[in-house]
């Protein structure tokens, strides 16, 4: 093969990225030498999910598709944050910001869209800048302008009432502002609902506290330093702190027009996705106008970028583009609307199926013509639009039972619907998993969900779709997949349920992980297997157990929280959560010398320390002078309590005293899972103590109720009464037991809020309080062995355990 | 180009730590079975320090989001991206020698 050729793609959204990841997967790295430009200093991140970004679902981090790793990886040369200025066609080159230059032998534009900005008066100040509080919403940077705005604001208006002004609208009520939206036509969603589906959704909208302004032209944003609300051109005001226009968007084609490319409403492209002036250059995504449309949707783009690949590395010469059936949904909580195609009939002979029940915010209508399906729109119930959507997009025929198509009677049955749906159909959004790529999954041996999911990464992202990647995998394996035999084991290394492994442990007298591997893993070791039977040795052996550190999870070996940038989080004890003033002046000091740059309090009363460098630990540690809060490991965290009888004028149980005496003696105990606990001096329970592993509850008469197995996190569950006790040392010994009981028999990560159910509150309670197994004094002893054995590992600041356990990276001497 | 990191007993065993040559960041990593390993120092998903994983066999799981890697190829175990790796060595001294390819 000669020389590469070299290849630029302007732009680096969804569109370039995606491009250039088909070119790559055709083996177009062996063919051309990749350059790209993006306007944004980041690598490609999912634009889609801005608005979830908005609303806090998702973390910026969660959204980026190739990081800028991904690019040196791939031998691609990025110019992050180059705006391109010019594109010289007769010179084949491309002139970046900053004297950036790239000669080309093919040209990628793929600019992408900018919004479109109504002309109204009032964006600018008199000196031209923006006026404070006005925002577009189109990049991360805007997400990130209106998240630091609108923090401490009362209200926002949002200019625009389609897709994008929906979700906009949603996501600023996650600030607890009142929000506006403000319509210019009468109906919202214009593109994609007739006028009784918008009505419909208006009503919705306002009912989750949305209030909707229709036929509303805006005249001007008022404010002269900052945004202070709407003027309407009928005259009327609306009062508001901040304005998000996100009134539509519009190819950014100016560069192309420039360079002498034919532009309508955005570059002209042929069927190859060639510009129809220059052979040598492409142009794909919303910068695209192809058969006079143009499109603002992910899937269009999908279709293209394969054409494209397919086109410039000239593999499949007859591929061709000829336009995209578009439908879509509205990702905005609350609200379930899908819909595709056209919204009205347009032909003498369209047949229109309908169903509506306003009060409840449902309305189904679907167009068929010649028994297809051309459009259709489903609000406040979109069960049916899988099925329709595929229908729609295959224009496969629909079965004469109209009634079928809006509602489950004589549907067709999943299994239909799975074996209907087109192989290439991407199951899982997130990591772009499709129906054949699981199925050549299973193909391959994987016949289990859980090693489907761990090799193709199917549902590991959001989770949404966990319940479709399973029944694909039913599906695939022709029935019910097989159920996961490592569901019973203790870790999925070893083959044995966790009496069996603890019997054989014993039996053997087998004291470090790594015989553990020796003698019943077949020699194997594995990974993921170490914590959980280092946790489990260490629960048999107290101190036999022989403590291999590289059992151990990363946070386990340095006694700190790894966070995303490889920095740690450091939280200290405070037991019950009481501090003093030389406490809090040690931690303030501390977190001025190493400039930590986020102290937070954290959910269990405690003081966080977040961004600690790994070399800095032990000093940090020795500076604070108290012993590890074990908020990194899986043992007991935490016991929260209220301000329980000192003060408080309803405090019948001293909270405080029993939450101090719990930390003082479960701290540092490992288990399954962790363990978060907390005390309230009554029933009002202000420290949740319902929701707790474990939780004391105060009532009148000197008494405390004890609760197990509650949660309020990913999961949420009100803890079961395991017993009612008269005193703060019966607390410490019935929980202390149950704590016991649930280390020796819980499944590994298995927290008390799944184990309780499991075993049952009864049996719990018979072995626990009523010493139904005669184990209870046993209990009581091997628990009183751990508490005994409690160290606090902040100490290995003064004797590391391990060489470099705490060097971030250590050098190369020469 | 070879580089000399230095005697293994830097390296606790099964467990790795990140080098730094000067040009760049790499994890070494020393099994249990007496060898060792590197690879590129974060892993391709969300740059979590790879040295900072679980080592199982001569498979590692980022600390981050539990990616593995299988470090005698490089191939991810649950995803299609992999990791750069590099020839790695011990000599009969035991110092760890790494292949860093072109400087």
């Amino acid at each position: 093969m000669g020389a590469k050729q070299k290849l630029v793609v302007i732009g680096n959204g969804m569109a370039g990225a995606r491009t250039v990841e088909e070119i790559l997967t055709r083996g177009g790295a062996d063919q051309f030498d990749i350059t790209m430009f993006g306007a944004e200093p980041y690598g490609n991140y999912n634009r889609i999910l801005l608005s979830d970004v908005l609303n806090g679902s998702h973390k910026e981090a969660d959204i980026f598709l190739n990081p800028l790793a991904w690019y040196d990886d791939n031998g691609i040369k990025l110019h992050a944050g180059v705006r391109v200025l010019k594109i010289l066609r007769h010179a084949r080159c491309v002139m970046g910001q900053g004297g950036v230059v790239e000669k080309y032998d093919k040209l990628v534009v793929a600019t992408g869209s900018l919004p479109f900005i109504p002309p109204v008066e009032g964006l600018y100040l008199p000196d031209g800048r923006d006026k404070p509080g006005v925002f577009a919403f189109r990049n991360l940077d805007d997400t990130r302008r209106i998240s630091e705005y609108a923090m401490g604001k009362r209200s926002a208006a949002v200019i625009g009432g389609g897709l994008l002004g929906l979700e906009a609208a949603r996501g600023l009520q996650n600030f607890a502002l009142d929000v506006h939206v403000v319509q210019r036509g009468d109906s919202l969603m214009g593109q994609q609902l007739d006028r009784p589906a918008a009505a419909i959704l208006r009503g919705t909208l306002e009912r989750l506290g949305i209030r909707v302004h229709l036929g509303k032209d805006t005249r001007s944003i008022s404010g002269d330093q900052r945004v202070t609300g709407l003027e309407f051109k009928d005259g009327e005001p609306l009062e508001c702190d901040l304005v998000v226009i996100a009134a539509g968007i519009k190819p950014n084609a100016d560069l192309a027009f420039r360079a002498g490319l034919s532009v309508e409403r955005g570059i002209v492209v042929n069927n190859q996705m060639r510009s129809v002036d220059d052979p040598r250059v492409y142009a794909v995504g919303e910068c695209v106008q192809h058969r006079g449309k143009v499109y603002g949707l992910v899937a269009p783009i999908w279709e293209q970028a394969k054409v494209l690949a397919d086109q410039i590395t000239g593999t499949d010469a007859s591929a061709a583009y000829l336009g995209s059936k578009v439908s879509t949904k509205l990702k905005v909580m609350g609200v379930e609307l899908a819909s595709m195609g056209i919204t009205e009939p347009t032909e003498e002979g369209d047949e229109v199926v309908q169903f509506t029940e306003a009060k409840k915010g449902t309305y189904k209508k679907l167009i068929i013509r010649n028994g297809r399906l051309l459009g259709g729109i489903l609000l406040g119930d979109i069960s049916k639009a899988p099925y329709l959507t595929q229908a729609f997009d295959r224009n496969t025929p629909l079965p004469e039972e109209r009634l079928s198509l809006l509602f489950d009677v004589g549907a067709p049955s999943q299994k239909a619907t799975i074996d209907e749906m087109p192989a290439e159909m991407q199951v899982c959004n997130c990591n772009g998993v499709t129906k054949s790529a699981i199925a050549g999954c299973v193909k391959l041996g994987k016949r289990s969900p859980k090693s489907v999911m761990e090799a193709t990464r199917a549902g590991m992202g959001c989770g949404a779709c966990k319940t479709l990647v399973s029944e694909v995998i039913d599906w695939a394996c022709g029935g019910a997949a097989e159920a996961d035999p490592s569901a019973n084991y203790y870790v999925p290394g070893i083959p044995m349920a966790k009496p069996e492994l603890v019997d054989a442990i014993r039996a053997r007298g087998l004291y470090s992980v790594s015989a553990v591997f020796e003698e019943l893993g077949g020699g194997q070791e594995d990974a993921a297997s170490k914590p959980g039977l280092a946790s489990l040795l260490k629960t048999i052996w107290h101190d036999d157990y022989v403590d291999e550190r590289d059992a151990r999870f990363i946070n386990d070996r340095v006694h700190a929280n790894i966070q995303k940038d490889g920095t740690f989080s450091v939280i200290p004890q405070i037991p019950g959560g009481i501090t003093s003033v030389a406490q809090l002046r040690r931690i303030a000091d501390v977190a001025e010398k190493y400039r930590v740059p986020l102290v937070k309090l954290t959910g269990g009363q405690r003081i966080d320390l977040v961004g600690i460098k790994r070399e800095d630990l032990p000093q940090v540690w020795k500076d604070l002078g108290m012993p590890s809060g074990f908020a990194y490991a899986k043992r007991y965290r935490t016991c929260k309590s209220c301000i329980g009888t000192d003060y408080c004028r309803y405090g019948v149980g001293d909270s405080m005293g029993l939450a101090t005496q719990i930390e003082q003696r479960f701290q540092g105990v490992d288990a399954p899972g962790k363990l978060k606990l907390a005390t309230a001096g009554c029933p009002r329970n202000c420290s949740e103590a319902m929701v707790k592993d474990v939780g004391a509850v105060a009532v009148e008469g000197g008494k405390w109720e004890i609760y197990v197995g509650g949660a309020a996190g990913a999961h949420v569950r009100k803890g079961d009464l395991l017993a009612t006790v008269d005193s703060h040392d019966a607390v410490l010994k019935i929980s202390g037991r149950f704590i016991q009981y649930y280390r020796e028999n819980a499944k590994y990560l298995e927290r008390t809020y799944a184990f309780v159910p499991r075993v049952g509150i009864e049996k719990i309670r018979a072995v626990v309080v009523d010493d139904s197994e005669g184990i209870a004094e046993r209990l009581d002893r091997e628990m009183q062995r751990t508490v005994d054995a409690y160290d606090d590992p902040w100490k290995e600041a003064y004797a590391p355990a391990t060489p470099n356990q705490f060097a971030s990276a250590l050098p190369v001497i020469q | 180009m070879e580089v000399t990191l230095g005697p293994v007993d830097a390296i606790p065993k099964g467990e790795g730590r990140t080098f730094d040559t000067g040009h760049r960041k790499i994890a070494v990593f020393r099994t249990r079975d007496g060898l060792v390993f590197a690879s590129q120092a974060e892993c391709p998903h969300r740059n979590g320090p790879l040295a900072d994983g679980l080592l199982g066999g001569h498979t590692v799981i980022c600390p981050l989001h539990a990616w593995k890697f299988d470090l005698s190829t490089g191939q991810a175990l649950n995803g299609d991206c992999s990791l750069k790796t590099y020839a790695a060595r011990l000599t009969q001294a035991g110092q760890i020698v790494v292949e860093l390819g072109e400087a």
